[in-house]
């Protein structure tokens, strides 16, 4: 397999991502409630303007756009039967833009969350989950990524069965950052140490944290994780701060000067992978290339700010004793 | 108490506890998500001629207070929440005809949905188990929903509470939309909305004059009793 990822990664030590998809194709006019998938067919051109946007701040790795890409997520417009196509589109034109510059430009084809809950708790069976992934897989393995990106996603299950679905249809790396939003962990209760267990024991290329409440909550996230397993690549993709509603228009509060600084503790904190989530643009990518050129200050790594679960953490479920019967 | 003081294998026999012991139990069994045990106990206690209202309010409400504690504090996650709710509807299912017959009072009616363009439906179902186990009758309008939705929802049902939920930053702002529409046809002060989803927070929901933001279920249920009081006082 031919890792271009791990290649430029021994290259640069730190690879700087992108920022948001979402909140870039609002200012490009997508409407409240509709999907963004099918941009990549209908206006290729202004999904190309955002990826060489976020190339010329300095990612050097950028995300297809394809985070609701599964059956699951398109059904609800109708475009079910489009995954393949729509997939395959949004690795096809972030490819044009990775290639039109002389340097490397890694294309991660972007896999998020089903919106499902896996049986027993939900309706999703397991096999239902891992042949929708490697269906999303597919359309980015053909349309020409360089690896896959599993993220926001909140169940180790659902991580589990999409590392799955890619792997029965595609060689490509993969790699799996999750959303620890909920008091350290996510939704469902994973720990940042249980992530990284599982995650690297599955064979993940990398994996890490995005989305979530900001960078504060990301700090703690990758200190643990690095303290425990050193030897783990991970990435860090933030959200701008928190986002606030003013005049009518979506405004997150971390400024560009405010990602900076995060890149930088991220980094001394542990992270290679770096990048922005919702609300970044590229003038936040660009403050964050600018800041990690800046040498390295293992000074930012002496405390994470944010929440953070002790690793000896009870598994949740155990959180009141119990009575047994039968 | 721990678990080794109580054998994995001990012979619980509902016909011998007293009603005390019995919804202890049910908080229990509620707690860990046991929908067969919950139904057993909501039977026990019918056959000792409980009222079906007492067995909602003492049994399943009260033990979902505990869950949504719990939830709220962070011991508890979705996995559990859910499991529990499941156990409290199957308690539900039995006590809901029964209710219907013996005329039981009703805390409210409440309509919610996943606003338009938005598939996520994991904080919304929570909620609509959570306040159900509250003991609030529930109008879940699923995902997906448009202006129209609600509105013709709000039409049948006459709720005093609606609730919309979004997880997408794309999707979010079409709550103002859904406000702004209840406003134009006159009706934005007859219904309490909350409004709740990752994405949002409370400076978002005044921006769109909604009622309340509502961090998580346990909040959601608690802020809808709040403005059922002052409804009730006004």
């Amino acid at each position: 397999m031919n890792n271009l990822l791990a290649q430029l990664l021994e290259e640069e030590k730190v690879i700087l991502t992108d920022g948001a998809t979402g909140t870039q194709l609002f200012k490009l006019g997508l409407e409240s409630g509709d999907p963004p998938e099918p941009w990549n067919v209908d206006y290729p051109e202004r999904i190309l303007s955002m990826h060489r946007g976020y190339i010329q701040a300095g990612s050097r790795l950028i995300l297809t756009n394809s985070f609701g890409g599964t059956s699951f997520r398109l059904k609800l417009h109708n475009m079910q039967d489009r995954v393949y196509e729509l997939n395959k589109a949004a690795a096809e034109v972030a490819r044009i833009a990775a290639d039109e510059v002389d340097h490397l430009v890694i294309v991660a084809g972007s896999i998020g969350p089903t919106g499902e809950i896996l049986q027993p708790m939900g309706q999703m069976s397991y096999e239902e989950a891992v042949a929708a992934f490697a269906e999303q897989a597919r359309g980015l393995t053909d349309g020409g990524a360089d690896a896959l990106w599993i993220e926001t996603l909140s169940d180790l299950n659902e991580v589990k069965a999409a590392i799955e679905g890619c792997r029965s249809v595609s060689t490509l790396p993969i790699c799996a950052a999750m959303t620890f939003d909920t008091k350290g962990r996510t939704m469902m209760g994973v720990t940042p140490h249980e992530a990284v267990e599982k995650l690297t024991g599955w064979g993940v290329f990398a994996l890490g944290a995005n989305c979530g409440n900001g960078p504060d909550e990301i700090e703690s996230v990758i200190d643990t994780m690095h303290q425990i397993m050193p030897e783990a690549i991970l990435i860090a993709k933030s959200n701008a701060g928190i986002p606030q509603w003013i005049n009518n228009e979506l405004i997150y509060d971390g400024t560009p000067a405010v990602m900076a600084e995060y890149a930088q503790r991220v980094r001394a904190l542990g992270a290679s992978i770096i990048g922005g989530c919702c609300g970044s643009a590229p003038e936040h990518i660009e403050a964050m290339g600018e800041a990690l050129r800046q040498p390295f200050d293992p000074a930012l790594a002496v405390e994470a700010r944010g929440f953070k679960v002790e690793p000896s953490a009870e598994a949740s479920s155990s959180g009141r004793r119990r009575r047994r019967r039968r | 108490m721990s678990d080794e003081e109580l054998e994995d294998d001990e012979e619980i026999i509902l016909s011998e506890m007293s009603d005390e012991e019995i919804i202890e139990l049910m908080f229990d069994d509620l707690y860990d998500g046991y929908a067969e045990e919950i139904e057993e106990e909501v039977h026990e206690l019918l056959g000792r001629s409980w009222e079906p209202y007492d067995v909602l309010t003492k049994g399943l409400v009260g033990g979902m207070e505990v869950v949504g504690r719990d939830f709220r504090d962070g011991i508890l996650f979705v996995p559990e929440v859910l499991m529990a709710a499941k156990a409290m509807k199957a308690g539900m299912a039995i006590l809901r005809p029964l209710l219907a017959e013996t005329g039981a009072p009703k805390i409210g009616t409440m309509v919610i949905g996943t606003v338009k363009g938005d598939i996520h439906d994991i904080g919304k179902n929570l909620v609509s188990m959570m306040m159900e186990g509250a003991g609030f009758e529930v109008v879940d309008l699923g995902i997906n929903n448009d202006v129209d939705k609600y509105l013709s929802a709000i039409d049948e049902y006459n709720p005093e509470i609606l609730g919309m939920s979004a997880l997408l930053t794309t999707t979010m702002p079409y709550m103002r939309v859904v406000i702004d529409a209840l406003k134009t046809k006159g009706i934005r002060d007859d219904i309490t909305v909350l409004v709740g989803g990752a994405p949002l927070n409370e400076a978002f929901a005044e921006d769109i004059e909604a009622d309340a933001y509502c961090r998580d279920a346990a909040v959601a249920v608690e802020t809808a009793k709040k403005f059922m009081q002052i409804r009730q006082q006004a």
